[in-house]
């Protein structure tokens, strides 16, 4: 796990991407680094592209041009083979979850242990347990379908999926977005927490400035259709006024000072 | 399928050794102990050759790689130690693991998960057949509710001056359950017409009565088929659509914003759907039952040699204009169970989208076997009344 790698393996480097939705240019020649075992987070206002960007990287979107590698694999023209390879070594949590509605929260996190593994059931059901259980969800939370659960439980749901498979690297789009103020912030150490124990990278879309305070070692900014990248410290500083009005705004000032 | 270990390269497999010291057992495990050996190591673990040493060591410091699911084996291994009464001298694993370790000690507490929610049996069979049976019975209620309250809006809506008929609404409704339905209802009337008059003429045949065929025809397209087949269709294609976009409507909350709006959700969503059905099905009827006698036209003149004016006379003796209305009446009824169904399952919808699939398929059931329930029905009232 990450702990044998370099500090400074870049595990994302995207160079040169351009996307296109509708015609409308979205990011235009945008070049991102994320380091090994850092948390990323990414931020910008609304339709400048974020999901677009995470899409892309987990090859869910066809950039118009540009490379992305993700372990040194490029994922646009990797082959079925390769991409699967990646997708082992990957976990993402959507917005809302994304679980599969007709199968229970067990069977669920069983979902990639049973595509990819040679797992008996027995098996499968302790790892399950132990997964759910590190989310932080109660036990009688296994047999529920996600109808009957909360945003915040879906969520964490929808982590303990994506980490069946102990992945390295964690892609998370709004992990706290809808989430009141308190599991908001328990989400947020929760993913922290993770993070440590398991060595995980994270690349984060998020509007939460709080979460960015709690989580993040970096923060790329998402303006002009290019990315800044920096820590809150030094984009504080920042002349962009979309940055710092971000930073320096009521809520933004409130949160940093906290 | 493909396995973990294809794609996966294990540089170090896990290696599992026991070693017996008297009064001492050791586990020692070295290599890497992750999620793609889990499996292998799971079976060993379970057949392991204990002695009756009572005390355990568990000595991990050789492990290369450690993730969750070895972390947990290891766990589990010394948890069942401890549990069968044995002492643990000793469980080492390398530091920088420790974290991981803590983490699942710390947080799983608790059994395995049981993934399914029910298990098949006897007893379950029984109680879903008594619920399923309370749950039907409870819809056919609240249908019965609905149909009412549906009647009495519309009744308000035609006779109440001050309140309007959504007039756009409602020529939007004939559009799209109408006229958008011309090309399939003619194109399956005309093969059916043709079908019909094809498998008449070849039974009649036997008689030498095949001039018979276009009574057959007539009789047989205008009272029942041309309606039946037009209704089926239109079930598929308008009773299907009422129940998605009103339950997607659902979904998004539409409806809920309609209600705390002050909106009326029988009068804005529910009448011109079925107003709009219960004038355009009869219309379409009427097409399909000139287009399905155009169809048995075409298929007499081939190949039976009828010429176009001995048909018209043939068909003129055999049908009266009572034998068109007899088909046309059961439309707007027809009409009405279809649009009356489908925005009742449209309204059903729970707030996600498995429900919407669900009941679009049981609107479309429900609403054929009502037709075709209600055909039956009619059969029966006009044999008794001799029309």
């Amino acid at each position: 796990m990450s702990e044998a790698g370099n500090k400074d393996d870049v595990v994302i480097r995207i160079r040169g991407l351009v996307n296109e939705l509708g015609g409308n240019l979205i990011h235009d020649h945008l070049d991102l680094d994320v380091k090994r075992g850092e948390v990323m987070g990414v931020v910008g206002g609304s339709g400048t592209g974020k999901s677009v960007l995470l899409r892309s990287i987990v090859g869910l979107n066809h950039p118009k041009s540009g490379s992305i590698k993700v372990f040194g694999e490029e994922v646009g023209h990797s082959d079925a083979e390769e991409i699967r390879g990646l997708q082992l070594r990957w976990g993402v949590l959507f917005q809302e979850g994304a679980l599969f509605s007709s199968q229970t929260v067990a069977q669920n996190v069983q979902v990639p242990l049973r595509r990819w593994t040679h797992m008996s059931q027995s098996l499968m059901n302790e790892v399950a347990a132990m997964k759910l259980a590190i989310v932080g969800l109660p036990e009688d939370a296994a047999k529920k379908f996600p109808s009957e659960l909360s945003g915040g439980m879906r969520k964490r749901a929808g982590l303990a999926r994506a980490l069946a498979l102990d992945p390295e690297l964690l892609f998370l789009d709004e992990p706290t977005a809808g989430l009141d103020p308190i599991s908001a912030a328990r989400f947020d150490e929760l993913v922290k927490d993770l993070q440590q124990s398991l060595g995980l990278t994270v690349f984060m879309v998020t509007h939460d400035i709080d979460t960015l305070r709690a989580t993040t070692d970096r923060i790329a900014v998402l303006v002009d259709k290019k990315i800044k990248v920096g820590t809150i410290k030094t984009l504080i500083h920042d002349p962009h006024p979309w940055i710092q009005e971000y930073f320096s705004g009521v809520r933004g000032r409130a949160a940093l000072e906290a | 399928m493909r396995n973990i270990e294809a794609n996966v390269h294990v540089e170090h497999p896990a290696v599992l050794r026991t070693e017996d010291k008297g009064r001492l057992f050791r586990l020692i495990a070295t290599g890497d102990w992750v999620i793609s050996e889990s499996p292998r190591l799971d079976k060993e673990l379970a057949h392991l050759h204990m002695t009756d040493a009572r005390d355990v060591e568990i000595d991990g410091s050789g492990i290369g790689l450690l993730d969750s699911a070895g972390a947990w084996l290891l766990l589990r291994t010394r948890r069942i130690f401890e549990e069968s009464g044995r002492t643990v001298k000793g469980f080492s694993i390398p530091p920088h693991y420790q974290p991981l370790l803590d983490m699942i000690e710390r947080d799983h507490t608790g059994g395995p998960v049981d993934p399914h929610r029910h298990h098949p049996s006897l007893v379950r069979l029984l109680e879903r057949m008594g619920r399923e049976t309370v749950v039907i019975g409870r819809q056919a209620y609240e249908f019965l509710g609905f149909l009412g309250r549906v009647t009495i809006e519309a009744f308000e809506a035609i006779t109440s001056p001050r309140r309007e008929l959504p007039f756009p609404a409602l020529i939007h409704q004939i559009e799209e359950t109408g006229v958008t339905a011309l090309p399939i209802v003619g194109l399956l009337a005309f093969l059916l017409g043709i079908v019909l008059a094809y498998q008449g003429a070849d039974q009649l045949k036997r008689f030498g009565a095949q001039i018979y065929t276009i009574d057959f025809l007539g009789v047989g397209f205008l009272r029942e088929l041309g309606g039946l087949i037009t209704a089926i269709i239109v079930a598929g294609r308008s009773g299907s659509a009422f129940t998605a976009q009103i339950g997607t409507m659902r979904v998004n909350e539409e409806i809920d914003a309609m209600q705390t709006l002050g909106l009326n959700v029988a009068e804005v969503l529910v009448l011109p759907r079925v107003l709009g059905l219960v004038i355009a099905l009869p219309l379409l009827t009427f097409f399909a039952d000139v287009v399905g006698i155009i169809g048995g036209l075409v298929m007499c003149y081939f190949d039976l040699g009828v010429t176009i004016p001995a048909f018209m006379r043939e068909l003129q003796g055999a049908i009266t204009v009572n034998t068109l209305l007899v088909g046309l009446i059961k439309a707007p009824v027809y009409a009405f169970l279809i649009a009356l169904v489908g925005c009742f399952e449209g309204l059903r919808v729970e707030r996600n989208a498995d429900s919407v699939g669900k009941l679009t398929t049981r609107s479309v059931v429900e609403s054929i076997f009502l037709v075709i329930a209600v055909d039956a029905g009619f059969s029966i009232l006009f044999s008794v009344l001799g029309i």
